[in-house]
């Protein structure tokens, strides 16, 4: 969609809230909670986090002040990505009761579809979140829950100016701006936004706050900063067809040395916006009358993930690593035609012993070359 | 006729037996569904009597507890132990390692009316255990969920994942990412609802070793946040120092050597 | 919308214990609409849900043109099939499926089919075996491979019999170990394979077993001339959600509940027998 851009006014964020509010959305947004960015209910623009930077380091995160206490989105990301919005850490798939009879009643538990205004979602967030997309609604099968959600959520997107040491979109074949996809997208100046519209909904929310249209210097500056942006990050993913090079090491030790660093403590996993393992078990009633059956993150770093009957596919942690980082970075592309990383730099951070995957992949893909 | 149903007390604070107790709902669910026929702690007391599932608090530190154990056992089709003390020998088995003698000296003013054991042993040591429940104090959730799988005639099954997972689910931020506390979770098994955290303080792993922890490359991690290898070890050697792999961790980070196994750092 | 997710209530109408530690449910859907609709491919599983419990996948073994009832063998292995077994006729479980791809019975037709199977109950196979069977006609020759450990561990002694009465069908028995009332083969069951009178070049290969086996036995029908495409295995993961959305059964690029249960050797060669996978 090609339309012109407009320059949305630091003080007309308040306004971009309520004309979302009025259209039935329930906002989310950026701010400070426990040290960190979590995304939480926005019910005021204040809530976000104005002057605050994130200094982020392989096994570290803290909060900062930037320069500039009139910005808002001076950070690169929080704790965790968009992905809890479409897909719960923890749900009630069913209900089931019995009866006196012992004859079962089974009933889907309808998922909460209220309309929901993610404000200040990355270009990161949106990448990982198309490619769960592919995962949950656009294969044979779709899971009601996430497409409900998916369907009703309304997406600001803020292209990133600040990216952390730990980001690498660009150096993962992405981008620190989105391209497509979104309701608006926006790229923050001293002063306030270049917006763009990504879609109708995304329009008829704009055409209420009656917008200037953005100056060719605003864009420029806009232009500028993400390019500035994208420059500033240096860690990459190494280039090729990752794939055949993991595979062409599934026997290395490389693998082993992984595993005496790693913990095996699944925070990787669970941090980022593309994995989308689940387990599902059951939590009965102590009467015996009803049980409900849920649906939980789990991760390919536990045991329970590759459990065959009395068997555990993957026994140690050097083949729980070695699972991860080639679906991730290799078969991901056979089942979804993508990659399954968008560079945003949640597991090195959140990773309690800092183990890096640019580096671990760079040091294994190398490894391949020398062999060769 | 309804199952019936012990609930024993060993060496412990009695904590455990609050999750029978504690929620009024399940007490009374409880109660409907099985014949409480020992539970001292609630009102019956007939530790000997012939049950079908026998709940067992605390750890064994006692000549009698030691003879007791027995009995319980061959009166139980079904036994389960509740707690850190009953699963790993809690807080008190701290004394296997120690010098256990001077404590009793410096505590108690007539320690020879003092009757114990050199060690605090899990009741596993003694008899088969049918289902081990972690935690000090266990999770009611998993006491009642364990209730209701027995009555089924299922096997109760309880993952041993890392805290983290839960911690995350929980939607928690690291406490150990964010302000470098040394948290226990990556090598903790959850079960507790990441409680800890999510008021913001750091895991002290009161349910025990995860399945799989790399307890060397977390507790280099600890002295990278600045603890001094003497605080690592204890760190480990709490709540269940008396596990092979925090008594493990906690003899390496003392600095006395341990011998490695063939396959270390990858399980 | 269609919940893929969601069961559907089914009684168990027939139960027989086939040995001590395996036994076969029949079940009806108890909506008889559903039932009537319900269909599937032999070699397809099910996710059986046990009230208050939990799901585990299971092969379907009955004829696919049977709608009255449909039927599962399952070997006690662990708690959720040792609940399950404990089940009574009359009793009501969850059912949702039908999940993944099956045998490829109809490509089969009018060719030679070897089913090597190895150790006991593997019920995908039998699906496959009692499908041809019912439509001898259709197909060429018929080998039927069957490897047990020790003499006895040789379960459904008359189901052999029954199949071996079925023109131009040969069935071999074979055990790793013999004994003194040993009759039939001893040695590896895949050691037949070598000597079996067929047309590789229009012959379709199927086995179900431990992978070490299924692997052996599909380089032996290679060897023997069939195209790695024509030699299918049925393979197993940890399923929860058999619809690929929970990332369990991951096998390489494959997502074992729904591009298998059964994939072509030449699918999975490079894989099957990695520690890891």
């Amino acid at each position: 969609m090609e339309t012109k851009k407009l320059f949305l006014v630091h003080n007309q964020l308040s306004k971009l809230l309520s004309s979302l509010n009025q259209s039935g959305y329930q906002c989310i947004g950026p701010q400070v909670k426990d040290g960190v960015i979590v995304y939480d209910v926005l019910n005021d623009v204040r809530q976000l986090p104005w002057g605050v930077r994130d200094l982020q380091a392989p096994g570290k995160y803290r909060l900062d002040k930037t320069a500039n206490p009139e910005n808002a989105f001076g950070w690169a990301n929080g704790a965790q990505a968009i992905k809890p919005l479409t897909f719960k850490s923890e749900e009630t798939l069913w209900k089931v009761t019995r009866d006196e009879n012992g004859q079962l009643a089974f009933k889907s538990i309808d998922p909460e579809a209220k309309p929901v205004a993610i404000i200040g979602a990355r270009p990161c967030d949106l990448a990982a979140m198309l490619i769960m997309d592919k995962v949950f609604i656009e294969g044979a099968y779709k899971d009601v829950r996430y497409q409900a959600r998916r369907e009703k959520l309304f997406t600001v997107v803020v292209n990133c100016t600040a990216p952390s040491a730990n980001c690498f979109c660009v150096g993962a074949n992405g981008d620190v701006r989105a391209k497509d996809h979104f309701d608006l997208a926006m790229t923050e100046l001293e002063d306030g936004f270049v917006v763009e519209v990504g879609s109708d909904a995304g329009q008829s929310i704009i055409e209420k706050l009656s917008l200037q249209p953005a100056a060719i210097e605003q864009i420029q500056t806009a232009d500028q900063r993400l390019e500035a942006a994208a420059q500033s990050q240096t860690k990459k993913l190494p280039k090729g067809d990752l794939k055949e090079k993991l595979f062409n090491n599934l026997d290395s030790e490389k693998w082993n040395e992984i595993a005496k660093r790693c913990l095996s403590c699944t925070n990787c996993t669970q941090v980022c916006p593309t994995c989308f393992c689940h387990s599902e078990g059951d939590v009965p009633a102590l009467d015996g009358a009803s049980s409900e059956h849920k649906r939980l993150w789990d991760s390919c770093f536990t045991e329970g993930h590759s459990r065959l009957h009395s068997e555990v596919v993957r026994d140690d942690t050097a083949k729980r690593y070695r699972q991860w980082l080639i679906h991730k970075l290799g078969t991901w592309a056979d089942q979804f035609g993508t990659s399954g990383c968008v560079g945003c730099g949640r597991c090195i951070t959140w990773c309690p012993v800092g183990i890096d995957i640019t580096e671990e992949a760079a040091a294994l893909c190398s490894e391949q070359e020398k062999s060769k | 006729m309804k199952p019936r149903v012990a609930v024993h007390k060993f060496s412990s604070c009695d904590g455990c037996q609050l999750a029978f107790i504690n929620d009024g709902k399940v007490l009374l669910g409880v109660t409907s569904l099985v014949d409480l026929v020992h539970f001292a702690e609630a009102g019956p007391v007939d530790p000997y009597a012939k049950v079908d599932i026998a709940f067992v608090e605390g750890s064994v530190s006692t000549p009698h507890e030691f003879e007791m154990i027995k009995k319980i056992r061959e009166n139980s089709d079904y036994l389960v132990t509740i707690g850190a003390c009953a699963t790993s020998g809690g807080l008190q088995a701290l004394r296997n390692t120690a010098n256990a003698e001077e404590w009793f000296k410096g505590v108690y003013a007539h320690p020879e009316y003092l009757d114990n054991l050199k060690t605090a042993t899990p009741i596993s040591d003694h008899v088969t255990v049918d289902l081990e429940l972690w935690g000090c104090p266990v999770s009611p959730k998993q006491v009642v969920t364990a209730v209701r799988w027995l009555l089924s005639g299922v096997q109760p099954s309880f993952p041993h994942d890392s805290m983290c997972l839960e911690c995350k689910r929980q939607g928690n931020v690291c406490v150990l990412v964010t302000q470098g506390m040394p948290c226990m979770g990556p090598v903790t098994k959850g079960g507790c609802g990441a409680l800890c955290p999510s008021f913001g303080r750091a895991c002290y792993s009161c349910f025990g070793p995860s399945e799989n922890p790399n307890t060397t490359s977390f507790g280099n991690r600890l002295e990278g946040l600045g603890l001094m290898p003497d605080e690592v070890a204890r760190r480990f050697m709490m709540i269940h120092s008396n596990t092979p792999e925090f008594a493990k961790a906690g003899k390496h980070f003392k600095g006395i050597p341990v011998v490695e196994e063939s396959k270390e750092g990858g399980n | 919308m269609f919940d893929p997710y969601l069961q559907h209530e089914a009684e168990i109408i027939e139960r027989i214990q086939e040995t001590d530690d395996i036994f076969t449910i029949k079940l009806r859907f108890t909506d008889p609409e559903f039932n009537k609709a319900y269909s599937f491919h032999p070699g397809q599983f099910n996710m059986l849900y046990l009230y208050g419990v939990g799901e585990v996948a299971i092969s379907i073994v009955s004829d696919p043109t049977e709608h009255e009832m449909y039927s599962h063998t399952i070997r006690v292995v662990g708690r959720m099939t040792k609940g399950l077994s404990k089940l009574k006729e009359g009793e009501r479980i969850g059912v949702r499926g039908p999940f993944g791809r099956g045998w490829p019975v109809e490509e089969a037709q009018g060719k030679d089919v070897v089913f090597v199977t190895g150790g006991l109950g593997c019920a995908p196979v039998v699906a496959g075996i009692n499908y041809v069977v019912q439509r001898r006609s259709e197909y060429g020759k018929l080998k039927i491979l069957q490897g047990i450990k020790q003499p006895s561990d040789l379960i459904y002694q008359d189901r052999y019999d029954a199949w071996r009465k079925q023109p131009d069908t040969e069935v071999l028995l074979s055990a790793d170990k013999g004994g003194e009332n040993w009759v039939w083969r001893t040695g590896f069951v895949t050691s037949c394979i070598e000597g079996l009178d067929i047309d590789p070049a229009n012959s379709i290969g199927m086995t179900c077993g431990p992978e070490p086996m299924m692997r052996i036995a599909a380089l032996a029908l290679a060897k023997k001339g069939l195209a790695e495409n024509d030699i299918y295995l049925s393979m197993e993961r940890n399923m929860h959600c058999g619809i690929g959305h929970c990332g369990h059964c991951q096998f390489g690029s494959a997502f074992i509940c729904k591009d298998g249960p059964v994939f072509p050797f030449a699918e999975i060669k490079d894989l099957i027998c990695k520690p890891g996978f």
